[in-house]
């Protein structure tokens, strides 16, 4: 242990029913840094936050604060230690004024004195060059104040180390810079920064060290400089540069589509998902894909174009036709199929049977005012449970009772009922079990070769690799790069994602 | 009009309701005065409204506090007819003491408090439910404590009850040419008493800036270090020991015992809330606005029932129509201040 270190924690474990969260983690922070902590979803770091912070108690480990051993229970005793922390959603109460946010719940006085308050308010918003006055209602405040406000009390409050949990994702640009300047001046107070995002641009930007952290897994610890974006990918995403052995085991889609007629168009396309204008193209009988690190804007990208979320600029043509598409239904009508990327939030509904499930978009179509018979519906469910061979025991079992895979098939039914010739298929594979995943990746691509258009995201590039014959890869929420045929690598796609340095 | 936005941009909800209900009482009263003639001008008609509603008045401070806290509380009518039940049978049955009956109210409503208190706040039950059972199981109490309805004869309570306190200078000249008194009772004393003491302790406690922390975010408020669950409790002591004393200065003015009383009263006092800028959803509201919203509504009734529309169901509708209308009104303000933020 460094004999300086303001926090330390060592040999964090901590476990949930089924799941190693965390495995032996060990994390140090000096005064007067900004240390990043990475790993993409489920490798550990809002748990370990969480550990710190005292939501979760941890299984086994020590932390020590100045060289002192000390136990956090809850997130009032992580505040009394002087760990405070800022998270992506803002916890303050928008109907409080500025001031009283900052200052509520932290004595025991009975009187609340509103002058002292406010001046003292005004005096650290002041010092911290923050643009907001001491006694405006917070909620008239924008999001990157309102979080700024949410430091300036974690400051007052003599914080030595402050954690922030994603705090940029829901700022803009400049919104950002404001955020970091006030990072850097506590930096120079001597307070130790935690910083959590999925940003690589902002990470190579405030950042002075970095840890990465892969299944609940230390991965190590490294100086901003000694680690290029390159290295942080691969080591975040756990594959190695040189590993040769996840080439395209299977060309079976590609090149024929190549000379296929443009199906479907966007161009300068943006939703208030806060992606940036992208434009995009699909051929008849092509599999592509959007890549890129968590948080980069596949899914939002996607969702525009169906009109899941509200597009704000941009236009859409299919088969050279201009198309207005502003709420999902048009998207439908337009033939173009869209399997969310959460199942059981977007997808099923629960409590309804296979056959209702797997009937709904087409329902949706005809109009609510003309069911189909029971007879129509049957031979509808019956056809897609048997060509998917979905296990199931009857057409009317609630799909909530079936297994994920198949209710994954379920919907990936609802959609191909509708015979869409574009199919968007957001993250289909995730949470289910190999054999379905590879059931549905060979689906994919027969539907490719009888013509259909689709769109395949998955968090899993292997997948990808098999399945799309041009990958269009993001980083934060700019699409960066296009790639096909040969240039279809683990290592490629990487490194289009590290971006920048990569090239030159 | 820059100006203009910019000052709703700089209010706090809660003022900025309060604002609208006051302009809206005062342009009612003068609205009644113009329209309905002359009643309304005498000092004494707005006594009159103070004197019949200070239960209610004392009763909605209690309702805007659990609901600035984000929760509500449909006891309180019940509560109202209970202790004037069991005071009325306390003095004229066993011939019993004017402070002793007052007593008794108290700790009705402290009782009440404790028990919906730990069951909304410490076993996080929706207050609606447990206060609907408590509202049921008040009138139950009642028609059992007496089932007929009585006045009370109980001389020094009658002293009590016929007591006026005369304000000087704003006296009228009646029919005959004779000189009245204007004149308060003491249930309007003791509103009074309450709504200042409410409003202080809203806005220069620190438990009544935790009401509002609670009320306008759960779980923010227990971020920030606020002890959420006895902050809920104490919301509901306040509102059940307020609906204790508003209930003895009910049986003040009434002077009867009766399981029919204060039918509703629970209805009137959330609507007075409401018509007083505190909002459901909780975290916003003043007891100022409420005291108002309490004015507002019985002067709405007096305007029916001397237009000659003296039935409920006209009373009932103007209701209904006045809530929409107000609710309308913040709604569409609200909208537009938080369109003026956005820019």
């Amino acid at each position: 242990m460094g004999n300086q270190a303001l926090l330390s924690l060592k040999g964090i474990y901590k476990g949930f029913p089924g799941v190693k969260a965390l495995q032996n983690v060990d994390f140090q922070l000096q005064s007067g840094e900004i240390h990043a902590l990475m790993g993409e979803n489920g490798a550990g770091k809002s748990t370990l936050i969480k550990v710190l912070t005292g939501v979760y108690t941890k299984d086994e480990g020590e932390i020590f604060l100045e060289g002192q051993e000390v136990s956090i229970r809850s997130p009032q005793d992580a505040q009394h230690l002087g760990i405070s922390t800022v998270y992506q959603e803002i916890t303050l109460c928008p109907n409080l004024s500025v001031a009283e946010n900052m200052y509520i719940g932290r004595s025991d006085d009975m009187l609340q004195n509103w002058k002292k308050m406010n001046e003292g308010a005004t005096k650290m918003l002041e010092s911290l060059d923050i643009p907001a006055k001491a006694t405006q209602q917070l909620g008239s405040c924008s999001i990157a104040v309102q979080q700024m406000v949410a430091i300036a009390r974690a400051v007052d409050m003599d914080c030595k180390v402050l954690i922030l949990d994603e705090p940029t994702s829901s700022l803009d640009d400049q919104e950002v810079q404001k955020l970091f300047k006030l990072m850097k001046e506590l930096r120079g107070r001597g307070v130790g920064i935690i910083f959590v995002t999925h940003f690589l641009d902002q990470v190579y930007e405030v950042c002075d060290k970095i840890t990465v952290l892969r299944d609940g897994k230390l991965v190590g610890e490294y100086e901003i400089k000694e680690l290029p974006r390159l290295q942080l990918v691969s080591k975040m995403l756990g594959k190695e540069l040189d590993d040769l052995s996840d080439i395209k085991s299977s060309d079976a889609s590609g090149e024929t589509a190549k000379q296929g007629e443009v199906l479907f168009e966007a161009e300068g396309l943006s939703s208030t998902e806060g992606i940036k204008p992208f434009d995009f193209y699909i051929r008849k009988g092509e599999v592509n894909g959007f890549t890129g690190l968590l948080g980069s804007g596949r899914s939002e990208c996607v969702r525009a174009i169906f009109g899941a979320d509200r597009v704000v600029s941009g236009s859409m043509k299919k088969n050279g036709k201009t198309i207005k598409i502003n709420k999902p239904i048009d998207a439908m009508k337009n033939g173009i199929g869209y399997l969310p990327e959460d199942r059981k939030i977007d997808g099923i509904i629960g409590d309804l049977s296979v056959r209702e499930n797997i009937i709904l978009a087409l329902q949706v179509m005809k109009g609510f005012f003309k069911p189909f018979t029971k007879a129509q519906a049957n031979a509808f469910a019956d056809e897609y449970i048997k060509t998917l061979s979905i296990k199931t025991a009857s057409a009317d079992t609630p799909i909530k009772s079936l297994s994920g895979g198949n209710q994954q098939k379920c919907i990936l039914a609802r959609w191909l009922l509708t015979h869409p010739d574009y199919l968007i298929l957001d993250e289909p594979t995730r949470g289910i079990d190999v054999g379905t995943k590879v059931d549905i990746q060979k689906l994919v691509l027969k539907l490719a070769s009888e013509g259909m258009s689709v769109t395949f995201i998955s968090s899993e590039t292997d997948e990808m690799l098999r399945t799309c014959s041009r990958m269009i890869v993001m980083r934060d929420r700019k699409v960066v790069g296009e790639l096909t045929g040969e240039d279809l690598t683990q290592n490629k796609i990487m490194s289009t994602i590290a971006g920048g340095e990569a090239k030159s | 009009m820059e100006k203009v936005s910019t000052k709703l941009k700089n209010m706090t909800d809660t003022n900025l309701l309060l604002t609208i209900t006051i302009v809206v009482f005062i342009l009612m009263y003068i609205g009644a005065v113009l329209f309905q003639g002359k009643g309304f001008t005498k000092p004494q008609a707005f006594f009159n409204i103070l004197n019949n509603n200070a239960a209610l008045i004392i009763l909605s401070c209690g309702m805007s506090i659990v609901m600035i806290t984000g929760g509500i509380d449909i006891s309180v009518g019940g509560v109202t007819a209970l202790v004037s039940m069991c005071c009325a049978v306390y003095l004229d049955y066993h011939n019993g003491n004017v402070a002793v009956s007052m007593l008794i109210a108290l700790l009705i409503g402290l009782a009440y408090g404790l028990v919906q208190g730990f069951l909304v706040a410490y076993l996080d039950i929706q207050p609606f439910i447990v206060s609907l059972a408590g509202m049921f199981f008040a009138r139950g109490m009642t028609t059992i404590v007496n089932t007929n309805p009585f006045n009370v004869e109980n001389a020094d309570f009658v002293a009590l009850k016929e007591t006026r306190i005369i304000i000087p200078g704003m006296g009228s000249v009646n029919k005959l040419g004779k000189y009245v008194d204007a004149y308060v009772e003491i249930g309007v004393v003791i509103a009074l008493i309450v709504v200042i003491a409410m409003f202080i302790l809203l806005r220069w406690t620190k438990l009544g800036r935790s009401f509002y922390a609670v009320g306008g975010n759960k779980q923010s408020a227990l971020m920030l270090g606020i002890n959420v669950k006895r902050t809920k409790f104490l919301s509901h002591m306040i509102c059940s020991t307020l609906a204790g004393i508003g209930g003895y200065v009910y049986f003040l003015h009434v002077g009867s015992g009766a399981a029919t009383h204060a039918q509703g009263a629970e209805m009137n006092a959330i609507a007075s809330s409401i018509i007083g800028g505190t909002m459901l959803t909780g975290g916003v509201g003043n007891i100022i606005g409420t005291f108002f919203g309490v004015l507002s509504l019985s002067t709405i009734k007096d305007i029916v029932s001397s237009a000659g529309l003296d039935q409920a169901w006209w009373t009932g509708i103007t209701i209904a129509a006045m809530l929409c209308i107000f609710l309308v009104i913040q709604s569409v303000v609200m909208a537009r201040k938080k369109r003026a933020i956005r820019k």
